[in-house]
């Protein structure tokens, strides 16, 4: 038994009844379909990994293509054609239909099979029953069921790679028309085609998130530990409690555009298409008088606050590793629990900013451009208090505290770049640039990505009961922190320089990207530097990939609370068993009570209760009071 | 390891688990229906001029199907109190009834409402050839009155292999009444018993058709929506009905003689559930068969 757990008095009457319950599971039912939580977000975890990689070998990919159009890639090209097929890349040499396969999958994969399984669903999963002292998510099954759902969307949207005509081109956001016609035709099977494929794994995906997400709300609101009030609540908890109701209510317009669209392309409906297309010279047999607008409106409703699903859950891992490591409370816990409310909202009107190119009309320009505005009020709060929380602190440079603490500048970065683009005026000009691409990337590479990385460092002892190693954790950060900036940044430039987000060679043949000079280099140059930078951190990702696997067996063992935190998860054994707690925990305290005056150890668990004479001890002293 | 609140209530919420998930599952619900009755309104005001049909389809028989999804409703709730009551027999009739009437709807839709539609025609007349059919269309009788212009002559397709054979010109059609009678004031407002379809059959040339298809999603926006909306509804009616099967059989009276309370909760979210299809029904009823 550990430090934490002996200053555990409350003992319930039943706490030991988990343990004669306990029955033994098969190999099958303990470790692959398990209904724990703990399992269910590991599996969602190391999917959600192996996806996050999978969609940057696409980029890494892509990027050989921009840095050096047309030629053959080298080394990996041979092999290529063997697995895309000849016709995606004959003699290592990428066709155009297969570059734009590669983009939409990648942004497809990253967002919704690598970020939000591994932002939401992992750490979700896997923290959120422990930090409220639950002793698993209030419906088991459904849990499952979530998980398998996601892994068959998974299957069908890797599958799809491999049907005739090869995934999806239509970008991640699939407009129609474009995406309505893609892979029709005679020689494509009417289901079993890219873009078919991608609304049918959708349709998993989205009832994945649906099921997760009613299961997290009610488990926040049902499962909390007596004396674990709302204002009691971790951060962490906050910012995936409204994480699951944006899933909720965003994503089912989503799905009725998606089933529109399967209707579109398999009933030969117009639900998107309007009256009068014209598909290679040949008028098009449909009915007409549908609206690729209302496409846009729909997916774009799901589209904004998806942004939000990915960057909340980042600023609750942050909050928790930050207060941790500075061994302070967190500066203003109900500021960030009202702004992350608040963007919770805000996130569901401010959508057609996306659209400000479709000429909506000046009104509905003007609605949107001030929510657009108003949400960054409480980014803004939540960053603030971030920042706040570091002054002052006795910070620990852990390597869960390198990655948070870089959060934070990246993540500014990529918010305050996006205010001009939120000023129709400044977006007409900046809109599908590779400004664009840097400003959201700034945001989910440098700020969610390491917001995951953080807490896979930070959490790893209480799944493990091992730590990573520090040493490769650094060697980790310090090349991936640089790349992601050499890659990010030139993007601006190139952007604001007029390059184009979708041109397949890079710009090679566009006078814009090769009359001028940037810093030197042209905007095509430019494709260099940030191609090799990429290729270098994906190299960089080695030392954590082999550090992830060696660090369970291998890694340093700790005891339950390596980082002296104060939440409910570290009075767990770690790995937590069937049941997660030897004793139903109670909470006494707030989450984050770090140095408080007047203790032995500079941080006091929630599950400790409050001396009588704590409160006079709190107080401070009496020359620091004004007269 | 017990997992708590599955059946009690937890004292500071007054909830049991399965309630607040199951209004968490409406919530998702109401914004897929929203999503897609946008879509609907969307679709409707952007429609051109005589584009959006009107009076195509059965409303008797629509009504039928809604008094029908209401009384499942009512014997839905009473099935609910009888377990409350812990009366098992009256909540095996009651649920019985349930299922019944989930069933009757279903196939009053996918076995006549449905099949229906599949058999009539539609033919839109280029805009060139309107003065041409001007005995079908009345669009002068129309433009007097101030109704919308007509551009569709429906009916019955005679010569149903002129579909698919490019050597047969033209389309025999047996008419319905408003396009055999188009200047008969009775023909101006949709009716309420539909009308049978008239003996008059008009011969259209192929090369007068902008479109014809027969009433199929594809026909126009109004079927693409009216097939993709009640389709979707009738998924969610089909699985309501699944789920009382599973209610209604003896698997759960074991249930309910080890716990009658959790059976009554799981009637109460599924009754929750069959409310709410219900509700959807409210709002299709009214937007396809009368607006």
């Amino acid at each position: 038994m550990d430090a934490s757990a002996s200053v555990e008095t409350h003992h319930d009457p039943h706490a030991h009844a988990a343990e004669h319950e306990h029955h033994e599971l098969g190999w099958w039912r303990k470790y692959i379909f398990s209904t724990d939580h703990k399992v269910i977000g590991i599996q969602y975890g190391l999917c959600g990994l192996v996806f996050l990689f999978f969609g940057f070998c696409l980029m890494m990919m892509m990027r050989w293509q921009l840095a050096y159009p047309g030629q053959a890639m080298p080394v990996i090209g041979k092999w290529l054609p063997y697995i895309f097929g000849a016709e995606s890349m004959p003699d290592g040499k990428m066709t155009p239909n297969f570059y734009n396969s590669l983009g939409a999958m990648h942004g497809t994969i990253m967002i919704f099979l690598g970020v939000v399984p591994l932002a939401f669903a992992a750490f979700g999963n896997f923290v959120v029953p422990l930090q409220i002292g639950a002793p698993d998510m209030t419906f088991p099954k459904v849990n499952a069921a979530s998980f398998w759902a996601f892994a068959v969307g998974g299957v069908i949207m890797s599958m799809s790679f491999f049907v005739p005509g090869g995934a999806a081109k239509g970008g991640w956001t699939s407009y129609v028309p474009l995406a309505a016609f893609d892979d029709t035709g005679p020689d494509r099977n009417p289901v079993f085609n890219g873009q078919t494929l991608w609304l049918i794994g959708f349709i998993f995906l989205i009832t994945s998130s649906l099921l997760g997400a009613v299961n997290f709300i009610t488990t926040i609101i049902q499962l909390r530990a007596k004396g674990l009030t709302w204002m009691r609540l971790p951060f962490f908890v906050w910012a995936q409690f409204v994480t699951a109701f944006l899933l909720l209510l965003a994503f089912p317009p989503l799905e009725a555009a998606i089933i529109m669209q399967l209707m579109d392309r398999l009933a030969h409906t117009s639900f998107f298409l309007p009256a009068g297309l014209v598909l290679n010279g040949v008028p098009v047999s449909i009915s007409g008088g549908g609206s690729p607008l209302l496409w846009q409106h729909l997916f774009w409703f799901l589209g904004h606050p998806e942004v939000y699903v990915l960057i909340l859950p980042a600023f609750g891992i942050v909050a928790e590793i930050l207060a941790n490591n500075s061994r302070k409370p967190l500066w203003g816990y109900k500021s960030l629990v009202f702004s992350v409310l608040v963007i919770g909202f805000l996130s569901f009107v401010v959508w057609a900013h996306h659209m400000w190119m479709t000429g909506m009309g000046s009104t509905v320009s003007a609605f949107f451009q001030t929510t657009t505005l108003l949400i960054s009020i409480p980014s803004v709060i939540i960053l603030s208090a971030f920042f706040i929380s570091l002054w002052g602190g006795s910070i620990r440079f852990t390597v869960p505290m390198l990655f948070a603490t870089a959060f934070l500048p990246m993540f500014g970065i990529g918010g305050l770049t996006g205010i001009p683009l939120a000023f129709n005026s400044a977006d007409l000009y900046l809109h599908d640039t590779y400004y664009i691409i840097a400003h959201f990337h700034y945001i989910v590479a440098p700020g969610t990505i390491f917001g995951l990385f953080a807490g896979i460092y930070y959490w790893f002892p209480k799944a493990t009961g091992r730590k990573m190693n520090d040493f490769w954790g650094q060697v980790h950060f310090w090349p991936t922190l640089i790349c992601m900036n050499v890659i990010f940044l030139p993007m601006f430039l190139q952007g604001m320089a007029g390059m184009h987000r979708r041109w397949f060679d890079g710009g090679q043949g566009w006078n814009v990207a090769n009359e001028h000079t940037i810093w030197g280099l042209t905007g095509f140059q430019w494709n260099h530097p940030i191609s090799w930078a990429a290729w270098i951190m994906g190299l960089a990702q080695i030392p954590f990939i082999i550090n992830f696997f060696w660090s369970i067996k291998h890694g340093e063992k700790v005891n339950d609370n390596p980082w002296e935190a104060t939440t409910l998860e570290w009075t767990a054994p770690s790995p937590p068993p069937h049941g997660n707690f030897v004793t139903t925990p109670v909470a006494y305290r707030g989450p984050y009570e770090y140095s408080l005056p007047g203790c032995e150890r500079d941080f006091t668990m929630q599950n400790e209760p409050v001396e009588p004479t704590e409160r006079t001890r709190r107080k401070p002293p009496a020359e620091l009071v004004p007269a | 390891m017990e997992i708590p609140y599955t059946i009690s209530t937890r004292p500071d919420t007054g909830l049991w688990n399965a309630k607040i998930g199951i209004w968490l599952f409406l919530a998702s619900e109401v914004m897929l229906f929203g999503g897609l009755f946008s879509a609907y309104i969307f679709l409707r005001i952007d429609s051109a001029p005589g584009m959006w049909p009107h009076g195509l389809l059965n409303v008797p028989v629509g009504t039928f199907n809604t008094c029908i999804l209401i009384m499942s409703s009512v014997t839905v709730v009473l099935a609910w109190a009888s377990l409350k009551m812990r009366r098992y027999r009256a909540y095996w009739w009651y649920m019985l009834a349930t299922i019944l009437c989930g069933i009757i709807f279903l196939v009053v839709k996918l076995a006549y409402e449905w099949p229906q539609k599949y058999d009539h025609f539609g033919i839109y007349i280029k805009p060139e050839a309107l003065g041409k059919h001007e005995q079908y269309l009345g669009n002068a009788y129309a433009a007097e009155k101030e109704l919308p212009p007509r551009l569709e002559i429906t009916g019955h397709l005679h010569n149903r292999a002129a579909l698919s054979d490019p050597n047969i010109k033209e389309y025999e059609v047996a008419l319905d009444p408003l396009n055999a009678d188009p200047t008969n004031p009775s023909m101006d407002r949709p009716h309420f018993f539909p009308l049978p379809v008239t003996d008059k059959i008009a011969t259209i040339e192929k090369k007068d058709v902008e479109r014809a298809t027969m009433f199929l999603p594809t026909h126009n926006a109004y079927f693409a929506s009216y097939f993709t909306i009640t389709g979707l509804h009738g998924l969610h009616v089909l699985a309501g009905v699944l789920v009382f099967i599973y209610m209604w059989l003896p698997v759960s009276k074991k249930l309910y003689q080890r716990s009658p309370e959790h059976l009554a909760n799981r009637v109460e979210v599924s009754g929750l559930f069959w409310h709410f299809v219900d509700l959807i029904w409210i709002f299709v009823f009214p937007l396809f068969y009368l607006l």
